[in-house]
């Protein structure tokens, strides 16, 4: 269609046929299967195979259409690589026979009865309507001017959600429920809370049937909903797609990555380099065992499976080719799918070698931590692993990484439901845990009270301990150390005292992570009190108990909007974001007198102490009031009230920039187990704002 | 696949009957490649297609930057429903301007 064709490319011709389809030698890079001048590229690696097959089938059909295995010719090294002539790129699926030794004790578990996806399949077929094929993409979306955000990494306020129950419920009301496209139709509702940052729970190509168990009441299967399972590395998940059925699940993922950018949103995945879903000796056969599993796996010497992640299997991470495939993987991502960061499942993991031993300097994170194709993507660990390996502050970080803060949230549990001698860890926690992070800055702690793994805010605050009944493992599985508290009864209530306690608990726990430096991160729904009925490990259910209930937006009005002036506040204050630690002063009953004692239950800082923008957040867990002497606010300033758990609805939070001065300016009531936050501006200032509200 | 093309009121109207898939998809490319011009205003009908794959709406996309490359207006009428679902889920429905009848869509192009 251009005005002037290219010259045509010599390499557009075949120089023979296997099967009944002309082929030449392939290029051996890029692995996978690519597009080229008159046909597709398919390049597959594997150290041990002694022959290798592309099997072909026509999309949708059960048995193949060709076969086509590699002469000796188009083997280099240990890649497999064959240009294919006159195929219908979006109308096939493939496959491989990998031949090679059946030997588990050496590590090798060849099999060509089965044919294996392709590890680097840009696309896989959706598992329920077929059996798991690789398929075709082509890279033609049209991004216009999109690029990732590249907004600093302390100014974040993530929103973790699921891709699929954000919208799955019929509450929600858009066109296509449980897709991208459905989570599109929600950008104005992140972009009116306020958070500038989605965190996707995993939307590689993952089984979600991957459950052996049943629901023990109703019997119904139980799913893998989260998909920490991840079957396709370089394939977004399908079915979270409208238009799945028709293969075009990468344009709908890019479309929605382009839309949440418009909106000033950035984008981290939740990916899973920890284990893959093929499990141990007794699991599935879906690609990296039948191509390379001595290469893929951690294997004990006798050939077993090491188990580093709970799941079965632990990815040989350090191993030099397994490396490159993970460093493959999150470049493609970066540059095709314009991701803006990522979060690393069971981190800890990628910081072992072959025999599972912890390396000091390990290669797969330094790699990551200077590639030029993530320069700017956020690399967030979760630093620990399922052996042990607790590496929370001292993950191998190269002044790059950044980490879950597992202490930052139990922490911030135990003071809010009152446990005593825990103020000066708070104090610690709340200006980005310098004992830990000192060198890298508020940027380098990622800090979050909840998380899709545990309870809701919600079930936070109205249950003592877990229920996790439905699903089907006794009430044995989930955590049980869950630093939580009931307010006096186990569950729901109508009783009024105990539902206005729970509601100034969750916005005392917002309060804290939000005026805290480092970055905080939203669980999704904890905005509007979503709960599971008190189910703290709730992977297993693709429901009502997971789904967002976009019904709760009316009910917890009073909530969400008390969330949003919080967040608004946040961006309004630089000093709540931003260190140094010494810049943030410590008061208590008496003003620069702070109680560190065992019993206090009360701490105040004030962030920032020059020019004009201080804020004074006063956190009480004592079940009695105080009332707190204040630091004179910056000069030509006066205090003014944000924010008062302790006041009724909309008293609870004020517009920033439209606060009301504080009455007396010398001292301040803090209610029973409430947070009060203060800003310090000029009257004239309060009142310029207020006329732009 | 048949493509069908008139001029009214200086608009080109192509419209495409039968499959728009995989395997009609290149025929139809070329000849819509040939139907374009360079300049003016042409308006796509699909109420005749019965079907369209991924590869169909593929098409789509090249004729918008065929439209794009040129100086030539486009607009689409007659997008069946499913079509029109996928395209706005993959956001380049907001490319085109559609119509509902070959009447509105003259009209939206000659204003």
């Amino acid at each position: 269609m251009t005005a002037h064709q290219a010259i045509e490319r010599i390499d557009a011709y075949p120089t023979r046929r296997i099967a009944g389809f002309p082929v030449r030698a392939g290029r051996p890079l890029p692995f996978g299967a690519t597009p080229v001048p008159g046909g597709v590229n398919f390049s597959v690696y594997s150290n041990n195979a002694t022959g290798m097959t592309l099997v072909l089938y026509r999309a949708g059909e059960p048995e193949p259409m060709a076969e086509l295995p590699f002469p000796d010719s188009f083997v280099i090294g240990g890649v497999y690589a064959m240009t294919v002539y006159d195929l219908d790129a979006e109308g096939i699926e493939y496959g491989y026979r990998a031949e090679g030794p059946f030997d588990p004790e050496r590590g090798h578990r060849f099999d060509p009865t089965v044919v294996v996806a392709d590890p680097y399949a840009r696309l896989m077929s959706d598992a329920r309507t077929g059996p798991r094929r690789s398929r075709v993409a082509l890279d033609d979306f049209d991004w216009e001017d999109d690029r990732p955000l590249r907004l600093p990494h302390e100014d974040l306020v993530v929103y973790e959600l699921h891709a699929r129950g954000f919208t799955r419920d019929p509450s929600s009301g858009v066109t296509a429920p449980g897709t991208y496209a459905g989570l599109v139709e929600k950008i104005p509702y992140l972009r009116e809370l306020g958070v500038n940052c989605v965190e996707l729970l995993p939307v590689f190509e993952f089984d979600e049937n991957d459950n052996p168990r049943a629901h023990p009441v109703t019997g119904e299967p139980l799913a893998n909903y989260w998909g920490y399972n991840t079957v396709g590395y370089f394939a977004p998940k399908a079915s979270y797609a409208s238009t799945g059925r028709f293969g075009m699940q990468a344009d709908e993922f890019k479309n929605l990555v382009k839309q949440l950018h418009r909106a000033g949103i950035e984008v981290i995945l939740d990916v899973v380099f920890n284990h893959t879903a093929e499990g141990n000796e007794y699991g599935p056969t879906i690609s990296f065992k039948g191509l390379d599993n001595a290469t893929y796996y951690m294997l004990t010497p006798d050939g077993h499976y090491y188990n580093f992640s709970g799941t079965g299997n632990t990815l040989n991470c350090n191993n030099p080719v397994v490396r490159g495939f993970v460093l493959d993987c999150l470049r493609y991502w970066a540059s095709e799918f314009h991701i803006d960061g990522f979060r690393f499942d069971l981190a800890a993991i990628l910081g072992r070698g072959p025999d599972g031993a912890l390396l000091a300097n390990p290669p797969l994170l330094e790699t990551l931590a200077y590639d030029p194709v993530l320069r700017d993507c956020k690399l967030i660990a979760e630093a620990w692993d399922a052996a042990g390996l607790y590496q929370v502050g001292s993950f191998p970080n190269y002044c790059r990484w950044s980490e879950w803060n597992g202490r930052y949230r139990d922490t911030v549990r135990r003071f809010v439901k009152g446990d005593t001698g825990v103020t000066g860890d708070l104090a610690t926690r709340m200006v980005g845990s310098p004992d830990m992070y000192a060198q890298r800055g508020t940027s380098a702690t990622v800090n979050f009270v909840l998380c899709h793994d545990g309870f809701t805010l919600n079930d936070l605050v109205s249950y003592n301990g877990k229920h996790n009944e439905a699903n089907g493992e006794d009430n044995r599985d989930g955590d049980n150390n869950n630093q939580s508290w009931n307010c006096g009864v186990e569950g729901p209530t109508d009783d009024p005292e105990i539902l206005a306690l729970r509601a100034r608990q969750m916005r005392n726990v917002f309060m804290i992570l939000l005026a805290s430096q480092g970055v905080p991160m939203i669980l999704a729904g904890d905005e509007v009190g979503r709960t599971q009925q008190g189910n703290n490990n709730a992977y297993c259910h693709d429901s009502s108990l997971t789904w967002f209930d976009w019904s709760l937006v009316e009910r917890n009005a009073d909530l969400l909007r008390f969330v949003r002036r919080a967040i608004a506040f946040r961006q309004a204050h630089p000093v709540l974001r931003r260190g140094p630690a010494s810049e943030v002063s410590w008061h208590g009953v008496r003003a620069w007198t702070a109680d560190w004692s065992e019993h206090c239950r009360l701490i105040a800082g004030m962030f920032g102490t020059g020019a004009g923008d201080s804020v004074y957040v006063a956190a009480n867990a004592h079940w009695e009031g105080h009332l707190l002497e204040l630091p004179e606010p910056p000069q030509g300033t006066a205090w003014h009230l944000f924010a008062d758990t302790a006041a009724p609805p909309p008293f609870d939070a004020h517009e920033p920039g439209a606060e009301p001065v504080l009455p007396d300016q010398t001292h301040v009531e803090v209610g029973p187990r409430a947070v009060v936050v203060l800003v310090a501006h000029s009257q004239a200032d309060q009142r310029d704002n207020g006329k732009e509200e | 696949m048949q493509l069908r093309t008139e001029l009214r009121d200086d608009v080109t109207i192509i419209a495409l009957e039968g499959s728009l898939d995989s395997r009609t998809a290149p025929q139809v490319q070329q000849e819509i490649e040939a139907l374009f011009p360079d300049h003016g205003l042409v308006l796509l009908d699909l109420s005749g297609t019965s079907y369209m794959s991924s590869a169909g709406l593929r098409v789509l996309l090249l004729v918008y930057r065929r439209a794009q490359a040129g100086t030539a207006r486009l607009a689409l009428t007659g997008v069946p429903d499913e079509v029109r679902e996928i395209m706005a889920a993959t956001g380049f429905l907001d490319f085109f301007t559609v119509a509902g009848s070959v009447e509105d869509g003259v009209k939206a192009l000659t204003v």
